[in-house]
């Protein structure tokens, strides 16, 4: 996004509904109050439906018929795949894409690729299994499910804001190093300390509650409760990305310097960019927690680290859906490469493919998709895509 | 190419879709679906590779048929991690629909995949090598049989040894996770109860590179040193310990002293002759059944050991008891399988390594093997067999309620 861009996005008209949310930067001043402020009543609910019908224009200018499409067939999807299908591949995916649209949010729009975002997501599955009912009587703290997910919540947005506020003051490849050091440093705390994380054994036997007499680890329940948090997530991403909190940080991915002299604060910014991170990771951890029932530091160890920037690339960070496209491919070559080819090599298969699309595409999924719709307009109905449209007019 | 590509994501798909709709077919000659989940990645790789070469054996042994069935294996592929494992055997056992597991590899995957078969109760599942006693011990899972011995059984008898040896106080050195506090329990119960002394335990951490520290808390008025660690960690301690001057006797655990080990190029090689160990295998016992295996293994695998590793033998006797049960109920597994594991539960299963019977846990009660360390004619180091205890049961002799499961602190006589 260009700086004329951003520019542009900050004074439309939801840049400055959602301005007083982040007016913490010393920002330009925008009037936030309606013209004349304190007016009369009639003046007020003129301003409601007015905004009544922003939001039916919102949803008839945005909500494509393909988007109610994508809905029903995750609606419907578990009644007609296996239970199998349901829990290991979807999801599994759903989670894994969830804590990699963590990544995307900070590697796409705040330009700082972090490498400890698993380590982030471990901090708050770890946090459920301490805090919670756990395999291992010494360890286990056996507090209610809803005084542990706030803390697991909080303890994840604060160790992110942590990595964040020790990594912010580097760029590229060495953000990528404090951030993988800081992820191993914790994956051998996990290993070598037993009193709190058990050691290489981890800490088993942990279930999520069962609210409304629901067994939410059932399949079908538990694709329901993971799709409707990755769903969550994603919907917050791209507000937030809208909202001039994202604005700015885009601006900052783009241009600090520049984005410092307007005013910006740009280590406030990243730092923020780093909590918001850690609560979708954390949300991502403790999903991932209750799907495995288990967690060890092989959980949080460097393969994890680096699977997480894989699945994000795979699938493209040039939107938030990426990571979750990534995701599925990431959990399909998991589970069938081994059935493709003899046992050893099956490795090879998911090295392979993920060269070919990196290689092939350097946006992942989401970019292969964006060439094809530019080999064949045909295709789709409009001529130029909305991005098209605007970049060409800077 | 990017259309091959999208052809290769959209096979990978639409399999998983067919996959999801296939119903499975019933049909009484249908081939039977053995899954096999072994470590093909991660610290263990080349162990599962040679237990899936095991299962293989058993397999090829029978022509790939058992009672007019043919036999389908499916295999998965771990790294060692619980999760990875359970996620492994699930897709065996719910997409592939498996009518038998065979597996995993370590000791914490067991107990993952043990807990996993307690929610999957049509299926039967029976152990690949893991050896940690609380997978049958603790909560036994009805559908879970394990025809090895486990970690502590496989230590039988070394404690006896050790001190007919003069071992009198011995410093453990071991890794910090259940397979090593098993084989520790079971060395110490039999050395404390005979009078021996473990002053000083030292857990270190799998996967460690630096022993420095461990090796100068040894203390002087130690007869020996029991060396619970596998592979390249007891590689890698090894070499220190030569380079730091140690000349404590070793008393090794059960993957301590194997073939892997034992052919690796250092100094210290010489400084091994005379290492006994406990284990649930030994390279060179001379019972027919022994030598007639080792030479079929050789020959259905050319590019494997000279000598069939623990890991190996042990998977083909577990698929070697799936497929005798089988073949004993005339590959009936209707009525939730229920003839077969009845069958499997009451069998004396015929191994290279003598006969096997499961206790009431299904857990095997079996034979273990001291070993030493010599060298041959040619200069290769082997393991001799010193003794071979028969019956080991998984409680050694106590009463399930004496018994108490190995920890970092438990037994301790200092």
């Amino acid at each position: 996004m260009s700086a004329a861009h951003w520019r542009k996005a900050m004074n439309s008209g939801a840049g400055r509904q959602a301005w007083p949310e982040s007016a913490q930067e010393g920002a330009p001043t925008v009037d936030r109050r309606p013209d004349g402020g304190d007016s009369q009543d009639g003046k007020r609910v003129g301003a409601g439906a007015a905004r009544q019908r922003h939001w039916l224009n919102w949803i008839v200018a945005h909500v494509k018929p393909r988007h109610l499409l994508i809905l029903i067939a995750l609606a419907v999807f578990p009644s007609v795949a296996t239970p199998f299908i349901t829990f290991q591949i979807a999801a599994q995916s759903l989670i894994l894409g969830t804590i990699a649209l963590s990544l995307t949010f900070l590697g796409g729009y705040g330009g700082m690729v972090s490498l400890a975002q698993m380590t982030v997501a471990g901090i708050a599955g770890y946090t459920i299994a301490i805090l919670g009912v756990n395999g291992t009587p010494e360890i286990s703290v056996d507090w209610p499910w809803w005084a542990i997910v706030p803390i697991a919540l909080l303890l994840a947005v604060l160790s992110s804001a942590l990595v964040g506020w020790l990594s912010v003051r580097t760029e590229g490849i060495y953000t990528i190093m404090i951030t993988l050091a800081i992820g191993v440093a914790f994956y051998y705390l996990a290993l070598q300390n037993y009193s709190v994380f058990n050691g290489f054994q981890g800490l088993q036997k942990i279930q999520p509650p069962p609210l409304f007499g629901v067994q939410w680890r059932d399949p079908v329940p538990f694709y329901f409760l993971a799709l409707f948090w990755a769903l969550a997530c994603y919907f917050f991403i791209k507000y937030l990305l809208r909202s001039p909190f994202g604005i700015a940080l885009q601006g900052i991915r783009d241009n600090p310097r520049r984005m410092n002299s307007l005013g910006f604060a740009v280590t406030a910014h990243r730092v923020a960019a780093y909590a918001v991170a850690g609560l979708i990771a954390g949300i991502g951890g403790i999903l991932m927690v209750w799907y495995n029932g288990l967690i060890t530091p092989g959980s949080v160890g460097t393969s994890w680290l680096i699977n997480i920037l894989v699945i994000a690339v795979l699938g493209g960070m040039r939107h938030p859906v990426g990571p979750f496209l990534g995701a599925l491919v990431f959990v399909l070559l998991q589970t069938f490469a081994i059935d493709l080819i003899d046992r050893e090599r099956f490795n090879l298969v998911i090295g392979v493919v993920f060269l070919a699309i990196v290689l092939f595409s350097p946006d992942g999924l989401l970019g292969l998709w964006a060439r094809l719709r530019a080999h064949f307009p045909a295709a789709d109905a409009r001529p130029v895509s909305s991005t098209a449209r605007r970049s060409s007019r800077h | 190419m990017r259309q091959t590509k999208r052809v290769f994501i959209r096979t990978l798909v639409s399999a998983a879709v067919l996959g999801a709709l296939a119903a499975p077919a019933a049909a009484q000659q249908a081939p039977v679906k053995i899954g096999v989940l072994a470590t093909l990645e991660g610290p263990f790789a080349a162990g599962g590779a040679d237990g899936m070469r095991g299962a293989e054996l058993a397999v090829r042994q029978r022509g790939g048929m058992v009672a007019g069935r043919k036999i389908e294996l499916i295999k998965a592929s771990s790294d060692a991690k619980p999760d990875v494992a359970v996620n492994s055997a699930r897709k065996l056992v719910e997409q592939d629909k498996v009518d038998i597991l065979v597996g995993p590899l370590s000791g914490g995957e067991g107990i993952a995949v043990k807990d996993y078969s307690k929610t999957q109760p049509q299926v039967t599942f029976i152990n690949g090598s893991s050896g940690a006693q609380a997978t049958t011990l603790v909560n036994p899972s009805p559908n879970f049989f394990r025809f090895n011995t486990d970690g502590g059984q496989w230590m039988v008898g070394l404690g006896e040894e050790a001190l007919k040896r003069g071992y009198k106080r011995v410093m453990v050195i071991a890794e910090d996770y259940a397979f090593p506090y098993s084989q520790v329990q079971g060395f110490m119960t039999e050395y404390c109860r005979l009078g021996g002394k473990v002053p000083i335990k030292a857990w270190v951490p799998l996967g460690g590179k630096d022993y420095s520290s461990v090796i100068a808390r040894i203390p002087n008025d130690v007869d020996a040193l029991l060396l619970v660690l596998g592979g390249a960690d007891a590689v890698n301690f090894l070499n220190q310990f030569e380079a730091s001057g140690g000349e404590k006797p070793l008393i090794g655990g059960s993957i301590t002293v194997s073939q892997d080990v034992l052919n690796y190029r250092g100094k210290k090689r010489d400084s091994l002759v005379g290492t006994i160990a406990g284990s649930p295998i030994a390279d060179a016992y001379d019972a027919p059944e022994w030598k007639a295996f080792v030479a079929e293994y050789k020959k259905n695998f050319p590019d494997g050991y000279p000598s069939p590793s623990l890991f190996g033998l042990v998977y083909y006797m577990n698929m070697k008891a799936a497929l005798d049960g089988l073949e004993a109920v005339n590959g009936d597994l209707s009525d939730g399988q229920a003839k077969y594991r009845q069958t499997l539960a009451n069998m004396t299963l015929k191994t290279p390594t003598g006969d096997v019977k499961l206790d009431a846990n299904r857990q095997a009660i079996g034979s273990t093997f001291i070993t030493e360390v010599v060298k041959d004619a040619q200069g290769n180091l082997f393991n001799r067999v010193v003794r071979k205890v028969d019956g080991v049961s998984q409680t050694m002799g106590m009463s399930p309620a004496d018994f108490k499961i190995g920890s970092r602190d438990e037994p301790n006589c200092p």
